[in-house]
């Protein structure tokens, strides 16, 4: 049976992979483009937290974070502009910018393949000593995203939040309104890659450790919690799709807490995360979603 | 107002299918005018078009709109001063976003685009005025998502996206080609009122020749990349359909219609 830890463990990690969601959202929803940067950007957001964790200052996990948003952001700058400028495929981009990410990020982790936390302190040692021993993790991690969510959704609902949406959704229309989609293509795989880094940050001071390793697949991870937390949640209003998505990684971190308890092994989550997202995907269990599949059916019900 | 000079574009230079879709176009417009465009397929309308809203550039010549050669200018700056609307009706709108958040993109193309407010209340406020205007019921529906209209409100809403920020050019490619008869008509009325805006110059493509002697002041033949022939006042109001079939051996029925 699963235990009262398993299950507040599941939690707390669901609420980082929230974050790591609402990234791959902004992607693969909000500008149509499935961006393999993800695999790299949430290595290089936990590299660099972690190395600023290690350097020991005050406020060090804090500043680490935030410059981990930042490290996120500039490699989805770059897969944005490979792209854009020079015209390569996005999905070839962002593979190109996983492979180079893997040597950056291990320069930022001093050319270890493994930088444990030594020192200690963390923003979630820190949320447990404020708050509670045994709850502080889950409240700091639910307070971030909370903010998070409220913040995307405000501006998503700005001026500039409207075209970058508008975008994915139409890049002719787009352009035709004076909206140059070059750059809502860099504002948005900047913003969704500084989210995945932040969330590889918070993972990094989470679980005491970066390792280089630790990217492989996440973007299938924020595919699937996307995914899920749709169809369970719903996509009627913006609001209620940002809130469905983080949901959707809480979900399947909870779904793996209990699968690992009955005794999965794992090493075989990797398996089964591809799986869910071959099953979601080839049932069109899409709910409404910006994808051209919908966009034909749309038209034969008109 | 518009003044086109010398225009040629060549698609797929130095390879077997190279094709000169203009060849050393010249045109002018006033301000106000509302010309249509007539031609078979391939004849260069399209081409000629796009060059002018710079979804690519010619090859050679130049493009000046009110004065300012924007000839090498971006598709998304022109757009200030350029409106349009395309012959696929899910092309003018973002499907998954309501009809006042396109109204919004739309709407503030000549301001700053930051943080305010996506759609603010006096947006709002202006949106349902003016939609009302349309007489589509439109105005009760904006805050539904572009798809869930019909092709025809569709396209009503694009052209009223295209005229809603003032711009001095008009460019309407085939623009009720793929609507019934019904929508198409509803569309055109909308053409004229829109084209009325004090200023506007409006450049309409169609394949259809009663529709392109009767609506606007001038008609422009293209045939191979070039403008055959170019009408207006007293010599365009004796053209008809059939005349014009003929003169130019126009084997194509579909125009006739």
């Amino acid at each position: 049976m699963i235990t009262l830890g398993a299950l507040t463990g599941g939690i707390e990690l669901g609420l980082i992979y929230s974050i790591l969601a609402l990234g791959v959202f902004l992607s693969f929803r909000t500008l149509n483009t499935p961006d393999l940067t993800v695999d790299g950007s949430i290595v290089t957001g936990g590299a660099i937290s972690a190395s600023f964790c290690t350097f020991g200052f005050p406020f060090a996990p804090v500043l680490g974070l935030i410059v981990a948003f930042i490290g996120g952001a500039a490699a989805g700058a770059v897969t944005a502009l490979l792209n854009t400028k020079l015209r390569i495929q996005p999905l070839l981009a962002g593979i190109l910018v996983m492979l180079g990410s893997y040597s950056i990020n291990l320069r930022l982790m001093g050319d270890r393949a493994n930088l444990p936390l030594m020192s200690g302190d963390t923003v979630y040692t820190s949320a447990k000593a404020f708050f509670s021993e045994e709850w502080g993790s889950m409240v700091f991690g639910a307070l971030i995203l909370a903010a998070l969510i409220a913040l995307l959704y405000f501006f998503l609902k700005t001026r500039l939040g409207l075209a970058l949406r508008a975008t994915g959704d139409n890049e002719e229309m787009v352009r035709a309104s004076g909206v140059g989609s070059g750059n809502m293509k860099l504002l948005g795989l900047s913003l969704s890659n500084g989210f995945v880094g932040l969330a590889g940050g918070l993972l990094v001071q989470y679980q005491g450790y970066a390792d280089i390793g630790m990217g492989v697949g996440m973007v299938v991870i924020g595919l699937a919690s996307v995914i899920i937390g749709e169809v369970i949640f719903g996509t009627s209003r913006l609001i209620r799709r940002l809130i469905a998505v983080a949901l959707g990684a809480v979900v399947y971190r909870l779904v793996l807490a209990v699968a690992l308890s009955l005794g999965m092994k794992a090493t075989d989550m990797k398996l089964i995360s591809a799986v869910i997202v071959v099953i979601a995907l080839s049932l069109g269990a899409f709910g409404e979603s910006f994808s051209l599949r919908n966009k034909k059916k749309v038209m034969r019900d008109a | 107002m518009l003044d086109i000079r010398g225009m040629n574009k060549i698609f797929g230079a130095g390879t077997v299918n190279e094709k000169l879709a203009l060849r050393d176009v010249d045109f002018r417009m006033e301000p106000g005018e509302f010309v249509t465009v007539i031609g078979s397929n391939g004849a260069g309308k399209s081409t000629l078009m796009n060059c002018i809203a710079g979804v690519y550039y010619p090859d050679g010549g130049t493009v000046t709109l009110d004065g300012k050669d924007i000839t090498r200018q971006p598709e998304h700056k022109r757009a200030k001063l350029i409106g349009r609307v395309f012959q696929d009706p899910l092309k003018g709108t973002a499907f998954d976003m309501t009809v006042e958040e396109n109204l919004s993109i739309a709407y503030h193309r000549n301001q700053p685009r930051g943080f305010q407010r996506g759609v603010s209340k006096a947006d709002r406020a202006l949106f349902r005025e003016k939609l009302e205007l349309l007489g589509m019921g439109l105005e009760n529906r904006m805050r539904e998502k572009a798809k869930l209209l019909s092709g025809g409100q569709r396209q009503a809403l694009t052209l009223f996206m295209a005229v809603i920020a003032g711009p001095r050019l008009l460019l309407l490619d085939e623009h009720t080609a793929a609507l019934d008869p019904g929508a198409a008509k509803k569309v055109l009325e909308l053409t004229d009122e829109f084209s009325q805006a004090g200023g506007l110059s409006t450049l309409m493509i169609t394949h259809n020749m009663k529709a392109a002697l009767s609506h606007g002041t001038r008609t422009i033949l293209m045939k191979d990349g070039g403008i055959v022939m170019d009408i207006s006042g007293a010599e365009r109001d004796a053209m008809t359909a059939q005349k014009l079939a003929e003169k130019f051996e126009i084997d194509n029925d579909r125009m006739l219609l």
